[in-house]
């Protein structure tokens, strides 16, 4: 899980590097740039091949994961005061990482999908007016935001998680890793979450 | 007889055996001093149940000072109850407060059956200590104890990482049933020291295939274990195990 | 005095100093190939039985090992918390193994066997290298060499530890080499059983009745040589230092079947325990004797004192044991810190809500340690808060565990006002009688551990039980063993449905259908209660005939009480605590009896033996070595009816002297 978790956050690095050019605020155009050579670069797209091969099998370890762990304890307990020792969101990966995995089938639904049909038909495709109008609905920037806030809290306990298992815990380096990875899940997060409802509030335009 | 004069009602999971269905009882603590241990509540209780002619509750103790790992209750929703650091015969009824309700539940885990309503069989630990939890030195080959010379640090960490009692509260804690900090421990305390780490490939290996074998579930880091620890084994044991259980698989010249 | 003829101690000829070497040079062996198909049952996995189980199945017996724990890991050993003694000299202090011999049969106040005691000296440096050599994490010094401290009752740092759980870290030392011939099959382990009953045939132990306490079926066990390394007794007094479970059922049933009991009225009362804070209380807490290291112990010089301990000034706290005793100070042995305390509390002394308490005190040592501490790093004209705060770091680093546990136990902070503490049982030096090789007066039968009766006199010193325990099943257990199993070779297991094990099996479930069809009106813990009360009080820290006599008596009408009027609820065939606890306090019931018969026997004052009739002017215990430089070894001739035998012992090698720690 801590691999192919780190293999993902290296993706959201560059996504979110990619997708903040539209904070340029000059209609798209270093934001299309970007996503013309992603869409057509062909190491990129070797790459993308194995993004979802990561996020597959990110997916059916958690599941495994998941179904395991459920075996390990047939009875459930009566009374369970997690919150004494634990935080709500590092025993609610699974569920917050469904979330996630229903907001990216919109998310792909909604530009990924359009992207490979123009690539395939060699037509133009302006990714930039695609968010535009996606995001000028009130219900995708409520779904998207929901995704954004999923993404933070799986975030938060994943990013130093997958440093632990990997076996990474030193009294010098692990407090720097929390803290790096707090700030990260916020600053990703947040500039995820800007997009929509900058947009949204038509202040990128 | 009357201890004090704490009232509490307790609902206790009573089973008859691994092989029979539970269900949660009530009972009437009374009588209860705040200078009691948990334990001697439960002495109290039992006691009243057995001049009136009931069955007393079954529970695993013994030596009452906090370092045998035997006793091992789930208290309102927590291993060894509300107190961080202790186990349940330390815990005190101090903590309570007259007229509260408490869920007294056994360890839950596939690898800890019920034996009968609050005990467990927690025999698998042992088949996992089998498995690698040792140096393979037999009596008699030693060589002079000082000739082994040890960091401070370094026999320090063992220390803390040998402190482990076995008690199996990481197990209970942990919401995947996971036996990492107890493994990690021992693998840790071993690979630390110059004695144990001809065998440490090995010792990882073996240790945590047993640990599979026997059912227990996969850690994801909540952390839950070493909150409540009775003796604040370390999270970091953890991650060394992980380490070290990624070192071996890759480089172990074996097949 | 001769000694009886039913007692053969089998001492080696020849000086001292080579009777073990010469020993193990000469002892018959046990070929590899015969060892395979010789079976040995060890009963109980404390120290001695881990230590003895591992070592036999190195050495290629087929072990058994029997625990009534859910695993051997729980044994008592584990709460041993100061440290293990052995004579490496490693502190330059001159220690030698001549004077860790001289030392414990001292401190035992010349009541044991010269020839045990030097052969335990001489193995205590092999279990501190055996117990490195396991990943044992003693306290460590910073350039990487082994710690030490000092105990009571000597003079040089010989004692080695790992904080204040030296015990728990032995154990599972011993443990981990236990579960490595479990996993490579050279012993089956039996946890969760106990022994009800030794099986003998034609006079030799051959096996063991044991219920599993799960199921609550018995069971029959074949073994060439049967081990007991079932620990102490101290349970006795229902309130002690040791575990609830804690039993001498074991050592009774073989008491029962012919093995003499040595010395049991020597119990060891610890001096400092937490007292006791109610009748709720289930058992005492003891505070590590290292404690003494550091903490001085007082009381007020004013009777009924009640101010608060910070209150009292100086001049007016009686520091009694370094009065008393300016050699030693706090350091002297256990008994004699047990009753300078008693006194001063019987005197109208005593401390807290009980007046049963005296102060340990760690204000002094905390502000000498600061200053040391404000030296090393520099701190020039320190505060006195800055010195207390650094004095206050060292006490935590060296006993942060136990004060940790004196908080929660008793609710007050010890960093900040002294500890009260009071004695309390913990240890018991008498046993089943052995002979040089262990072995009991049943061939083929060994006791080890606590629960034999051999090496520490009339009273232990501190970090001596750890290190009997593992001597015994390191090191000399598999010698010993070879003199008998040699002799075995040619008798084949003997199948379990011999008429010995029939008869052993209907015995002990007739007792317990005997226990189920009582169906009295009170519980196992009362009468358990009762008897610890009639025990602490007559047959405790001091002792005279008249409350003796009056305790065998009520024992035994407490023993008709029990099996008339005690409720065991259940059955047979589930897992049924209060049917366990039943079958030991009905041997605890018998035992406390012959404990009074011996103390009543035993007419002078020795070690944890104090007879009030006979003490020196100023209350030191009074030998008397002419008339008891014995073993009392005991005899099970029928109910209530015990036979002495005496063992004389013989002291070529140290001369007997008044015990002398001022």
């Amino acid at each position: 899980m801590g691999l192919t978790g780190l293999f993902l956050i290296s993706f959201l690095v560059v996504h979110v590097t990619l997708n903040s050019f539209i904070f340029f605020n000059d209609g798209g155009a270093s934001f299309n740039a970007g996503a013309d050579f992603m869409a057509h670069n062909p190491v990129v797209r070797i790459l993308e091949i194995g993004l979802f091969a990561g996020l597959l099998l990110h997916i059916f370890q958690a599941l495994l994961l998941t179904l395991e762990n459920r075996k390990a304890r047939p009875t459930p307990y009566q009374v369970v005061n997690g919150g004494a020792n634990s935080s709500w969101y590092s025993r609610s990966m699974g569920i917050l990482g469904s979330l996630l995995l229903l907001f990216l089938v919109v998310h792909l639904g909604n530009f990924w999908v359009p992207t490979k049909i123009a690539v395939f038909s060699h037509a133009e495709h302006d990714t930039f007016a695609g968010m535009k109008e996606v995001f000028a609905q009130w219900y995708f920037v409520a779904i998207y935001l929901v995704g954004v806030i999923s993404l933070l809290y799986h975030l938060l306990h994943g990013f130093q998680s997958a440093f632990q298992s990997l076996g990474l815990n030193h009294k010098k380096y692990t407090p720097l890793i929390k803290k790096t990875g707090i700030w990260f899940s916020i600053i990703v997060c947040a500039l995820f979450a800007a997009m929509p409802v900058t947009m949204f509030l038509g202040i990128i335009k | 007889m009357s201890h004090g004069n704490m009232n509490l009602t307790l609902k206790v999971w009573k089973q008859k055996n691994k092989d029979t269905k539970g269900r949660f009882e009530t009972y009437d603590a009374k009588g209860i001093s705040p200078d009691m241990s948990f334990l001697e509540m439960f002495d109290v209780v039992n006691e009243q149940l057995i001049s009136s002619g009931k069955e007393p509750i079954a529970f695993d103790h013994d030596c009452r000072e906090g370092i045998c790992g035997m006793c091992s209750m789930y208290i309102n929703g927590r291993p060894h109850g509300p107190k961080g650091g202790i186990t349940t015969c330390q815990l005190h009824m101090r903590s309570f407060k007259n007229g509260d309700t408490i869920v007294v539940e056994p360890w839950r885990s596939a690898a800890f059956p019920v034996i009968k309503d609050l005990a467990v069989d927690r025999s698998s630990f042992d088949r996992i200590m089998s498995a690698g939890g040792f140096v393979s030195v037999n009596t008699g080959n030693a060589k002079d104890a000082n000739n082994i010379l040890i960091p401070k640090d370094d026999a320090d960490t063992a220390f803390d990482a040998a402190a482990c009692i076995g008690c199996g509260a990481c197990v209970a804690a942990c919401k995947n049933s996971s036996a990492m900090l107890f493994v990690s421990a021992k693998v840790s305390q071993l690979s630390l020291l110059p004695q144990g780490k001809i065998e440490k490939q090995d010792r990882v290996l073996n240790m945590v295939k047993q640990m599979d074998e026997e059912g227990f579930g996969n850690c994801t880091n909540t952390g839950a274990c070493e909150a409540e620890c009775p003796k604040s084994i370390s999270l970091e044991n953890i991650a060394r195990m992980n380490r070290e259980y990624l070192g071996a698989s890759f480089t172990q010249n074996k097949v | 005095m001769a000694s009886s003829s039913k007692l053969n101690a089998k001492i080696p000829e020849g000086i001292l100093e080579n009777k073990w070497t010469k020993y193990r040079s000469t002892v018959h062996l046990v070929n590899p190939a015969n060892k395979r198909s010789l079976e040995v049952i060890v009963v109980g996995s404390g120290l001695a039985g881990s230590s003895a189980a591992a070592s036999l199945a190195e050495m290629g017996y087929k072990v058994k090992v029997f625990c009534f724990q859910d695993s051997p890991r729980r044994a008592h050993s584990i709460a041993a918390q100061g440290g293990v003694n052995a004579a490496k000299n490693y502190q330059n202090d001159g220690d030698s193994v001549y004077r860790l011999f001289y030392d414990t049969i001292k401190g035992g106040d010349y009541r044991a066997r010269e020839a045990n005691v030097h052969r335990l000296a001489e193995v205590s440096g092999n279990i501190i290298d055996q117990c490195v050599a396991q990943g044992v994490p003693f306290a460590r010094e910073y350039g990487g060499t082994l710690s030490n401290r000092s105990f009571g009752g000597t003079q040089v740092q010989r004692t080695f530890y790992a904080a204040g759980q030296t015990g728990q870290q032995l154990l599972l030392g011993a443990y981990s080499a236990l579960q490595r011939q479990v996993g490579m099959g050279a012993v089956t382990l039996m946890a969760r059983h106990e022994m009800m009953d030794v099986v003998t045939i034609d006079g030799k132990a051959r096996g063991i009745i044991a219920r599993d306490l799960v199921t609550g079926k018995l069971q029959r066990h074949f073994g060439h040589a049967v081990l007991l390394c079932t620990g102490g007794y101290g349970n006795v007094f229902y309130l002690s230092t040791n575990a609830m479970g804690c039993n001498v059922t074991a050592a009774w049933k073989a008491h029962k079947k012919g093995a003499f009991f040595g010395n049991p009225c020597y119990t060891q009362i610890h001096p400092t325990c937490i007292p006791v804070s109610g009748d709720h209380q289930s058992k005492l807490t003891l505070m590590s004797e290292s404690l003494r290291n550091d903490g001085r112990i007082w009381v007020p010089k004013q009777k009924d004192d009640k101010r608060k301990a910070k209150d009292i000034p100086e001049e007016e706290r009686d520091y009694y044991l370094e009065r008393r005793y300016p050699a030693f100070g706090n350091l002297v042995p256990r008994d004699v810190a047990s009753r300078a305390a008693k006194e001063r509390c019987d005197a109208g002394y005593g401390v807290g809500a009980s007046k049963m308490a005296v102060y340990l005190d760690f204000e002094a040592n905390m502000m000498r340690y600061g200053q040391i501490e404000a030296n090393k790093k520099n701190i020039h004209n320190p505060s006195k808060e800055t010195i207390r705060a650094l004095g206050k770091d060292v006490v935590k680093e060296k006993y942060g565990n136990l004060f940790d546990m004196y908080k929660q136990i008793t609710d007050e902070d010890p960093y900040e006002m002294p500890m009260r503490i009071y004695p309390a049982v913990h240890y018991t030096m008498g046993g089943l009688w052995v002979d040089y090789n262990l072995m009991t007066t049943v061939p083929g039968l060994y006791a080890l551990g606590e629960a034999n009766f051999s090496d520490h006199g009339a009273n232990r010193l501190g970090a001596s039980a750890l290190m009997q325990g593992l001597a015994d099943g390191y090191f000399v257990i598999p010698y010993t063993i070879g003199e008998y199993l040699s002799e075995e070779i040619r008798t084949k297991a003997i199948p379990t449905d011999n008429e010995a094990f029939v008869k052993a099996e209907a015995e002990v479930q007739e007792r317990i259908n005997k226990l189920f069809s009582i169906k009295g009106t009170k519980s196992v813990d009362h009468f358990h209660k009762a008897l610890g009360k009639i025990m602490w009080e007559k047959c405790g820290m001091a002792r005279n005939a008249k409350g003796l006599t009056e305790a065998i008596a009520e024992i035994q009408q407490l023993k008709k009480d029990f099996w008339s009027d005690v409720r065991v609820p259940g059955e047979q065939y589930e897992f049924n605590t209060e049917l366990e606890k039943a079958h030991r306090v009905a041997d605890f019931i018998e035992l406390g009896e012959l404990m009074c018969k011996d103390a009543l026997n035993r007419n002078e004052s020795c070690g944890g033996h104090f007879r009030e009739e006979y003490q020196t002017a100023d209350g030191e215990a009074l030998r008397d070595d002419d008339n008891f430089a014995y073993v009392a070894a005991w005899e099970y001739k029928g109910e209530s009816n015990f036979e002495l035998h005496k063992e004389e012992l013989k002291f070529e090698n140290i001369k007997l002297a008044q015990r002398n720690y001022a």
